[in-house]
């Protein structure tokens, strides 16, 4: 019964289920690349490249308004822009990846601020750093699920390239000319994802997306093929709390949403099979062989 | 495993270098098919940079190899960028050998799956395939990685350091799957530092200092001269050097090319390491 009252608001109103269908998309499609973010020691980079796109998204704003498509084109232009220039910068001179990124999201980032804050108030900055899933109209939700579908074919078709790419580059490049398309193509996935989750929670929420679940699964399984469908999965079962928590408790749904994927996190690497906990209460009598 | 044989390896004038320095300097020399080749000298002899430009992962200065294009070259780098921490487990690691055949799309079917179990006995790692691999040994570690070689059934195989801290036994069972090579006819090429090895296990021998000391049957290539002479390089870079002006004509050859730098000094050991 009391569990029954707990989910009735999802059963009661339509801004729930839009964004409850909405956080699924955003699961199934971010978690996964999170996982790839993590392999490949990219964590950071999710943040980075949302701080990118704001330029873009913003640029999309001022010139059509709350729109979700000047400001969806605007951000994966921008986005894009940063990808491509960071990734030509590294792979052709003595910087790395890191500095190079950082570099240029930089350059971005301040453009962005400086475009905001030349017309509009604080309040719609506000919008477009936080987003607001209890407001997702049908054209983002259209945006979130294509978007979704775009990576799982995206990923589906990189999978082996991207794999290889995180375990051994330089065997990648010996034996065929996928390195690049597997690099760009990945980094063009997570800017759609960006651009699609800062509708939902913002620029800056969208990155725990990937982050979180990510690293949460890594605590429970060895392998690749179940880290991404536990992250999905784990991804969902956050938006799920943080949504519920966020309407009982009167709480913004983009914060709740992120601090509930943290809770997990958090329990994982306490509680999880390659976690806190079990390395200490393993049994302490080794096997003979 | 079909029996392989293709053209030999032509290196004409080679010269390859970093910031137009050059390491490895005017290599001209025929690498027969099928050779077994190891490839001797001390530390910034050009060696690993020889074996890059080989596997086309670097642009000669000057020069050119023929004999490789369109030839699939399976190269083990000396230090692999490999994230061991990765969580794949061993079948999956190796089954990439196998990239020609599924290319980067496809999966792996049964007879594939079946291949992989059996280059894995062919390294002796049987029972290794479900452990991930950040739970392997060093040694284990390299067996993966000739079992990927063995599926990567290339006519051309370049290995650089491949028992640089190998254990003896490993060493030994590896040596055996460069000698099954051989005998299937592929052209294999080594990087090693040990000289008896050298001797023991390779049809040829090429003693790189910069330039080429000596090529041809390991016995002679590797005679205390001809090691006191590759001992002799000067390592450093000039930076005042002038441009080199050897013509790229009628490539020299190792007798009549006299371009060294350096005397031949020290005294050196049968059986040392260079």
């Amino acid at each position: 019964m009391a569990l029954l009252s707990i989910l009735s608001p999802l059963f009661e109103f339509g801004f729930m289920q839009r964004a409850l269908v909405g956080s699924l998309a955003l699961s199934l499609s971010a978690a996964p690349l999170g996982v790839f973010l993590m392999l490949r020691r990219m964590s950071l980079t999710g943040d980075a490249m949302a701080h990118g796109i704001l330029p873009g998204a913003a640029l999309g704003y001022l010139i059509a308004g709350l729109s979700v498509g000047a400001m969806t084109i605007g951000g994966i232009i921008a986005g894009l822009a940063v990808a491509v220039a960071s990734g030509l910068v590294a792979r052709s001179t003595v910087l790395r990846e890191d500095t190079s990124l950082a570099s240029f999201y930089l350059i971005s980032l301040a453009l962005g601020v400086l475009l905001v804050s030349t017309r509009g108030s604080n309040v719609d900055l506000l919008h477009v750093l936080f987003g607001t899933v209890l407001a997702l109209n049908d054209e983002a939700l259209w945006l979130l699920g294509g978007v979704a579908s775009v990576t799982l074919l995206g990923l589906a078709m990189l999978f082996r390239p991207l794999v290889l790419e995180c375990l051994d580059p330089g065997f990648l490049r010996s034996v065929s000319r996928w390195s690049p398309v597997a690099h760009y193509g990945f980094l063009a996935l997570l800017v759609l994802n960006l651009v699609a989750g800062f509708h939902a929670l913002g620029t800056l929420m969208a990155v725990g997306y990937m982050v979180l679940p990510a690293a949460a699964s890594r605590f429970w399984v060895r392998e690749i093929t179940p880290l991404l469908s536990l992250s999905a999965l784990l991804a969902f079962a956050g938006s799920l709390g943080g949504l519920l928590l966020s309407y009982h408790a009167d709480l913004p749904t983009g914060p709740a949403i992120v601090l509930c994927l943290g809770l997990i996190y958090l329990v994982s690497l306490v509680l999880g099979r390659q976690g806190l906990l079990c390395a200490r209460l393993r049994q302490t009598k080794h096997l003979r062989a | 495993m079909s029996v392989v044989c293709g053209p030999a390896i032509r290196l004409e004038n080679l010269t390859l270098g970093y910031e137009r320095h050059p390491v490895v300097h005017h290599v001209s020399l025929e690498i027969p098919a099928g050779g077994l080749v190891a490839v001797v000298g001390p530390n910034g002899a050009g060696k690993s940079t020889l074996v890059k430009a080989l596997a086309g992962l670097k642009k000669p200065l000057q020069g050119q190899v023929h004999g490789l294009r369109g030839q699939r070259v399976a190269y083990l780098p000396q230090h692999a960028e490999m994230d061991r921490s990765f969580p794949i487990n061993v079948l999956d690691m190796v089954a990439f050998g196998l990239w020609h055949e599924t290319g980067a799309l496809g999966g792996l079917d049964r007879a594939q799956r079946e291949r992989c179990h059996h280059a894995l006995e062919s390294v002796g790692l049987q029972g290794f395939a479900g452990r991930t691999i950040d739970t392997l040994s060093g040694g284990q570690f390299q067996r993966a990685l000739f079992a990927r070689l063995l599926l990567q059934d290339a006519p051309v195989i370049l290995l650089d350091e491949p028992f640089t801290a190998i254990d003896a036994r490993t060493t030994e069972d590896l040596l055996k799957l460069l000698h099954r090579w051989h005998a299937e006819g592929r052209t294999v090429l080594a990087v090693l530092h040990d000289l008896a090895q050298a001797r023991a296990h390779f049809s040829h021998a090429m003693l790189l200092a910069r330039e080429l000391i000596a090529w041809g049957a390991p016995a002679e290539v590797l005679g205390p001269g001809n090691l006191a002479r590759s001992m002799g390089m000067h390592e450093a870079f000039d930076d005042e050097a002038p441009p080199c002006e050897v013509p790229e004509g009628p490539a020299a050859t190792v007798q009549a090319h006299d371009h060294r730098h350096g005397h031949a000094h020290g005294h050196v050991h049968a059986g040392e390491e260079v």
